[in-house]
């Protein structure tokens, strides 16, 4: 299923003092399939585009595709469960909507909501659980009771158990330390790999675009100012430093390196690209140490 | 001269049933106009102990003692005065309908004449680059811009000691390098302290010192350099692994002979190419 914007623009409180331009104009198409990364300034539209991808914005002009729906500023706000269910959406800290008694009723209660039996519900629930990596000794516990890092994948379970296409991520990783984050990322690539989802991630880590993304998309003053892969988009590191964006740190530190006489092509985006193509340049050939 | 903050013996239990104490008998010191950074990963009691040092936490065992004044439920808001503490989350702290009706709140509080008050959010406003939003809604802005709110919030009411609480999580790379310009300059002006609970590694290495806490207990301090030589053990100090140790680490593994202390980027790079010239 993929999602194409056209034409499309969206005014904050319209006719109002607080009236606010939050996108100009977007053309874009995600695909079905693919891991989608949105970077830009804080306050650039990130979070407003994404909210257009399962229709809890409408566009105030032009139209948001979504697989067989067309979402316009007149479209209804009924019947969008199905588009709702198919992207599932996961908001930055979403533990804050976590609620029930305990962690198997709080991812069961989207199911059943939909309409699943009590019964099915746990048993998906279980499943879910199990997916994101919740010990079992924690799926009969109050939520409440869990750490950061496992609330925020209770919310997550309950976000899959919904079975959607779509995993839309609003900076998920925020707020968690770095072990918490790196399991996090692993998550969601297991997800993307195995589990056939199509992601979309919002982040200000471009380590984690140039890791696990295939397309990135560029956004300043809400509009879409680039898309690319990543290759492309961070080639040019003093166009992002101009655009108040960072450049993965192995990108930044493989320009120091040819500075200092180092050569490389293309330029490495990850750690292993790096030292893979670093060691020739400082072991001789068989006569490594480690051999 | 009085140590900006004292805390001796600190122990604190959430509840009754807790299995075990989030802060078990803690005791350290911090000088005025000091930069102490704590780390610890997510559950180790930093925030617990950010929260304790506010009087945001009945205090149970153990002293704290803000610019020489002992924390108790009478002097509370004393020590309340000394402190500005940003939070995480900064929908926590919103108050106002406005950017600048919230960072005018602290100082409404505290009788602050109406001039002075317009004059010393403009100030704030400015310092954290958020002027063009005066007039909006708080509930609005995006995650980082709330964040510098809410630090502008805290810098209008110039505390003598500043507590960030994970204050730029949300931020990107560049907005949280702007936020630790500002606090530098603001702290130079003014010798606040600063104590900055923080995962980020850039946010570490702006820190005088670095206290490690893990299980409610003060494990390890030192300077950043001093924390930094650990290495890939960082990430259980609830700390990134600064890049560069990173690299070092696989280029050791493949055989590389590197020195084992820690090597910033330049001195990496210095390195390697030593390397490189002698093959």
């Amino acid at each position: 299923m993929d999602i194409t914007f056209t034409n499309v623009d969206y005014t904050y409180q319209a006719n109002t003092p607080f009236q606010g331009v939050g996108l100009r104009d977007i053309n874009l198409t995600i695909h079905g399939g693919s891991y989608t990364a949105i970077i830009g300034h804080t306050g650039s539209g990130k979070s407003t585009l994404l909210q257009h991808l399962n229709a809890l914005l409408k566009p105030t002009a032009g139209t948001v595709q979504i697989g067989d729906r067309t979402i316009t500023p007149a479209t209804n706000n009924k019947n969008l469960k199905p588009i709702r269910q198919k992207v599932g959406m996961v908001f930055q800290f979403p533990e804050s909507q976590l609620f029930e008694e305990t962690v198997l009723k709080d991812i069961a209660f989207g199911p059943q909501n939909f309409g699943m039996s009590a019964d099915k519900a746990h048993q998906r629930a279980e499943e879910m659980a199990e997916l994101v990596g919740l010990p079992k000794e924690t799926w009969e516990q109050s939520p409440f009771d869990l750490s950061g890092g496992q609330m925020r994948r209770v919310a997550i379970a309950g976000v899959l158990a919904m079975q959607p296409e779509y995993l839309v991520l609003d900076e998920p990783s925020a707020g968690l330390d770095p072990l918490g984050r790196q399991e996090m990322m692993d998550l969601f690539n297991k997800l993307h790999r195995e589990n056939g989802l199509t992601i979309v991630l919002v982040t200000h880590q471009m380590d984690d675009v140039a890791n696990y993304a295939d397309q990135v998309v560029v956004m300043e003053h809400g509009q879409v100012i680039r898309t690319g892969t990543p290759r492309e988009i961070f080639a040019n590191e003093q166009w992002l430093v101009d655009k108040q964006l960072g450049v993965p740190k192995t990108t930044h530190f493989a320009e120091v390196l040819k500075q200092q006489g180092f050569q490389f092509e293309p330029l490495p985006l990850t750690e292993d690209e790096l030292v893979t193509a670093l060691l020739p340049q400082l072991l001789r050939q068989g006569g490594a140490a480690n051999e | 001269m009085t140590k900006a903050i004292e805390v001796q013996n600190l122990s604190f239990r959430y509840s009754e049933e807790a299995k075990r104490n989030a802060i078990q008998d803690m005791s350290f010191t911090i000088e005025n106009d000091e930069w102490v950074a704590i780390i610890g990963h997510n559950g180790s009691g930093k925030s617990t102990l950010a929260k304790s040092i506010d009087g945001l936490l009945p205090l149970e065992k153990g002293t704290i003692i803000v610019n020489g004044i002992e924390l108790s439920e009478a002097n509370l808001w004393q020590v309340r005065d000394q402190i500005g503490m940003v939070f995480q989350n900064p929908d926590n702290q919103f108050v106002g309908a406005t950017v600048e009706d919230d960072v005018a709140f602290g100082l409404e509080n505290r009788g602050v004449p109406r001039a002075e008050m317009v004059q010393r959010v403009q100030d704030a406003l400015q310092r954290v680059n958020m002027t063009a939003f005066a007039t909006r809604e708080p509930a609005h802005l995006s995650g980082g811009q709330k964040q510098r709110v809410a630090l502008a919030g805290i810098i209008a009411v110039r505390p003598q000691i500043l507590i960030l609480d994970e204050a730029t999580s949300m931020l990107d790379p560049k907005g949280r390098q702007d936020v630790l310009a500002t606090i530098r300059q603001l702290k130079a002006e003014t010798h606040m302290t600063v104590l900055s609970i923080t995962h980020d590694i850039d946010e570490a290495a702006s820190a005088d010192r670095i206290l490690v806490i893990d299980d409610g207990q003060l494990k390890q301090q030192g300077t950043p350099a001093e924390i930094f030589r650990y290495g890939s053990r960082l990430i259980k100090m609830g700390l990134d692994v600064p890049y560069t140790a990173k690299v070092a680490e696989d280029l050791s593994t493949a055989g590389v002979a590197l020195p084992s202390q820690f090597l910033d980027e330049s001195e990496l790079a210095q390195t390697l190419w030593t390397l490189h010239s002698q093959m």
